[in-house]
């Protein structure tokens, strides 16, 4: 290698040095529950709006999030939260590790996306739904048919044929859990879960696991969410989407900085873009509903009618009892459970 | 005589300003072991007695555990997965260490090769590749007669599989330590093959048969992967600590249970030590070694029973190569990359392969450093007697401690918002400590080993040579040990590269690794990416491997024409 090149190469290689210490100015930790596919995506896309503040993902399911959150109370190492179920902030909001912030654009927002309090606490996403991954080859070979409502499921010819999700890790299964309750009572609900039991070979730690089991046939019926159901049927798995006719839970995914950030105006900058026409375009490529009202269009595998099945969901009920629902369920169903 | 005066002034000063140094040493030694191993644990006991707002409550914890019998099953239940692998695994490495040491099997060459291969993946690989085999679409399905794969049978299956090469080291061993005489006695009494076998091979290597089922139950106790990803719903004490401390963040429960799956792995480990003692008196000097003489039968017999155990580790690998290539288990069998390029499944893909790289290097390099000097201040020093039982015996302690249980450990005591260490949280640094540690015992013993081969006497000349005994160490001891420092690098690499246990709890969102990316792309239902992430991490460990076979042979060629002057 001559000198000039030599030269040249080291100017380049400091250049480029210098290029990305200025780019990685500001590094966000980020806790999320989104879709690991999806997470890549998310940053690419801020990054294009703002590429002077770098993510750190930190991603596990919603219930693992909701602890790992809890358990950091004194000592917090997140400083925003993107991605996490509603229910959940609503708790961590209760325990004061939310600062209130009003993005830029919020009132955009339809008014049911936002946090009530003034500034508010979180801010909507979007909405994901629960659907039952059905495979139609495995269910055709043992002779099951497919379900069409919840209650299907507790019918004999399902015994062990049924995964879902624990509802101690996965958002998933709470917001099935918590919907049940909400359409039956709980008395009702109880006598349904404990019917269930009885069919279920398995409860998975995530909310995406039933439904890749099912599609590689591991099960027959996997009691997931919209999102990974569509997802996995146009990735050629061979199953149908049921979206149960009593009615489908679903829960908010939302964003929050986290009370103590040290990096606050970063941490503004990411809710500014959470809340963005850009960002609800975005989350519209994997959800039907979105927190900005006129911008959804119908995906692949979605019913056109989904927003008139989910159903009218009490958020404050779904957080405020999350903890007595979560212990009744594990008294009654954890020796059957996924090491999670 | 002044000039006499003088340098004997300066050499005793120099006498003196080694024994500094060497107690320096001694006592950075002892730090890092109370960091890295006394606090940690001690900190783990405090929290079991704690309520979550740290106060103390007694017992209290433990009498909620107790009366929790989904949480008690999993004693019964680690128990008796444990002492069915260890029946298993300890008799299927007996048939196999007999045929490598007492016929003339052909092949044993490749045989020891191949069952080499197990220790070189994650625990995880073959709990997956268990599910594409017996799984409801598993293609041998038929052979489980309707039980099911995940549970107990699944478990013990991984397990057996990935505990075996340490048992057949073992037995190995033991049945190469035989005395040749006795059994040309038996011969010449007209002794029956069984009655030998019963009166002379058993009794011979009853120490190595002991020990070898201690480990394996130790192991099979402590082990993580193989239950996680194919448990089902059969809890063990392993599981059930992940299960509290990640699933529900109850991490006084996590102590609580990780107090109770210490003590099983300590008190085989106080019993495997008093048998060790007893083994080393066993071989006399004037052992004659034990040469097998060819008997066709016998030595076909061997060869079938060894390759069929061989052909089940082939088969368990190859599942998990075959899974990772597979376009969409079991509806399409077309082959594709797709499952390697791990981008978009949870944003650290490859990142984590770099990740465990860089650890499992920097466990190798710095372990390999710290260990073997460490164990040669221990076994070549004279002074400092007291300092230096008690940082042998720190050095033996690891090894009894598993790997959940230390993992649970480093968080209680390095997020500790006052300790100041805790800058260590989450950064590689901290997997490199925790891995060191968990895996120190093996590396010092093998370091004590080899320096006892050495004579004193170069130490000896070198003090009278007045050399500084760190010149001695670095220009003799440790060039002539190269084969054990190698030997210590890559067993560490191996294990840095596969363990997931201890790290589970570690990881930062910047050090994610492989192995653990293993697990999540497992929890998260990508299974083909999950094979193909472990079978990433043994194709790394194969490679590595390879180069330390290839090095040690130049260094012993080398080393040989030194010899032949």
């Amino acid at each position: 290698m001559s000198f000039t090149t030599f030269k040249k190469t080291t100017l380049a290689l400091a250049t480029a040095l210098c290029v990305s210490t200025v780019a990685s100015a500001t590094e966000l930790t980020v806790y999320t529950a989104v879709e690991s596919d999806d997470l890549q995506k998310y940053a690419q896309r801020f990054n294009q709006a703002h590429p002077d503040i770098s993510i750190r993902w930190v991603r596990d399911s919603t219930g693992v999030m909701t602890a790992r959150l809890l358990a950091e109370k004194d000592n917090p190492r997140a400083d925003v939260i993107w991605g996490l179920a509603a229910t959940s902030l609503l708790l961590l909001d209760e325990e004061g590790l939310l600062e209130p912030y009003a993005p830029k654009g919020v009132e955009l927002l339809d008014p049911k996306f936002v946090d009530a309090n003034t500034p508010p606490a979180w801010v909507g996403m979007d909405a994901w739904v629960a659907a039952i991954c059905y495979n139609t080859i495995e269910g055709e070979k043992h002779g099951v048919p497919m379900p069409t409502s919840w209650e299907d499921l507790t019918k004999p010819e399902y015994k062990g044929h049924v995964v879902m999700p624990n509802p101690s890790s996965s958002g998933t299964g709470y917001l099935d859990v918590s919907s049940w309750i909400q359409l039956w009572g709980e008395e009702k609900a109880w006598q349904f879960m404990d019917g269930l039991h009885e069919n279920i070979s398995r409860y998975t730690h995530s909310g995406s696991a039933p439904c890749n089991l099912a599609g590689s046939g591991e099960a027959i019926v996997g009691v997931s969410f919209a999102f990974r159901a569509a997802r996995l049927k146009s990735q050629g798995a061979p199953i149908e989407v049921v979206f149960p006719s009593e009615g489908l839970g679903w829960d908010m995914e939302a964003a929050a900085i986290v009370k103590g950030t040290k990096n606050m105006d970063a941490a503004k900058t990411l809710m500014d873009w959470a809340v963005s026409r850009d960002a609800n375009e975005l989350y519209n490529e994997g959800y039907a509903v979105v927190a900005m009202p006129g911008v959804a269009k119908p995906i692949e595998n979605y019913p056109a009618d989904i927003v008139e099945r989910m159903i009218d969901n009490d958020f404050a009920f779904s957080a405020v009892n999350r903890d007595r629902i979560l212990q009744e369920w594990q008294r009654r169903y954890d020796a059957k459970s996924d090491s999670k | 005589m002044s000039t006499l005066t003088t340098s004997r002034i300066t050499g005793l000063f120099s006498v003196n300003q080694e024994a500094w140094v060497k107690l320096g040493l001694m006592l950075i030694a002892l730090a890092l072991m109370l960091i890295g191993l006394v606090f940690p644990l001690y900190t783990l006991l405090l929290k079991s007695v704690q309520n979550s707002a740290g106060d103390f409550i007694g017992l209290a914890n433990y009498r909620h555990y107790f009366s929790t019998p989904s949480l008690v099953n999993s004693i019964a239940n680690s128990f008796f997965i444990a002492i069915m692998t260890m029946c298993l695994v300890v008799s299927l490495a007996f048939v196999c260490a007999y045929g490598i040491t007492r016929t003339c099997m052909p092949g044993k060459r490749v045989f020891k090769v191949l069952t080499l291969l197990p220790i070189l993946a994650p625990s995880l690989l073959p709990a997956i590749s268990l599910v594409y085999i017996f799984g409801n679409q598993g293609y041998l399905k038929g052979l489980l007669g309707g039980e099911s794969i995940y549970g107990p049978i699944g478990i013990v299956i991984g397990m057996c599989f990935w505990i075996f090469p340490h048992a057949l080291m073992i037995l190995v061993t033991a049945l190469s330590n035989s005395d040749a005489r006795l059994y040309e006695a038996a011969r010449s009494l007209k002794t029956p093959a069984w009655r030998t076998f019963l009166t002379v091979t058993l009794p011979g290597i009853r120490y190595g048969l002991i020990s070898c089922a201690f480990v394996v139950f130790t192991l099979a106790i402590t082990d993580f992967g193989v239950p996680k990803i194919i448990g089902g719903q059969y809890n063990l004490l392993a599981t059930d600590i992940y299960k509290q401390v990640v699933g529900q963040q109850n991490f006084q429960m996590g102590a609580v249970v990780s107090m109770i799956l210490l003590l099983p792995a300590v008190l085989t480990f106080i019993a495997d030590r008093w048998v060790q003692r007893k083994q080393t008196a066993q071989l006399s000097a004037r052992a004659v070694p034990y040469q097998p003489s060819p008997s066709p039968v016998r030595d076909w017999v061997f060869a079938l029973l060894c390759f069929s155990v061989a052909a089940v580790i082939l088969l368990m690998i190859g599942t998990a190569v075959y899974a990772s290539l597979i376009q969409f288990w079991p509806y399409n069998l077309s082959y594709t990359l797709r499952h390697y390029q791990f981008d978009g499944l949870g944003g650290s893909g490859w990142e984590s392969w770099f990740n465990s790289l860089k650890m499992a290097s920097s466990v190798a390099v710095i372990g390999t450093l710290v260990i073997f000097t460490v164990a040669w201040m221990v076994e070549k020093t004279k002074e400092f007697g007291l300092l230096r039982q008690w940082v042998h015996l720190f050095a033996i302690l690891p090894m009894a401690v598993p790997g959940m249980v230390l993992g649970l450990a480093y968080i209680f005591f390095f997020n500790h918002p006052s300790n100041p260490l805790n800058i260590l949280y989450g950064t590689l640094a901290i997997l490199v400590l925790n891995t060191l540690v968990h895996f120190y015992t093996v590396c010092h013993l093998t370091s004590m080993t080899a320096l006892k081969q050495l004579d004193p006497e170069f130490e000896a000349v070198g003090a009278s040579l007045k050399v500084p005994f760190w010149r001695t160490y670095l220009r003799v001891t440790l060039p002539t040990s190269l084969p054990a420092v190698l030997d210590i690098s890559v067993y560490l690499f191996v294990n840095a590269m596969t363990t997931v246990s201890a790290v589970i709890f570690l990881y930062g969102p910047d050090t994610r690794l492989a192995s653990v990316a293993v697990l999540h792309l497992d929890e998260a239902g990508y299974f083909a990416s999950a094979a193909a992430m472990s079978v990433l991490i043994l194709l790394t460990s194969v490679v590595v491997k390879i180069l330390h076979a290839m090095c040690t042979h130049l260094i012993l060629k080398r080393s040989q024409i030194w010899r032949q002057r």
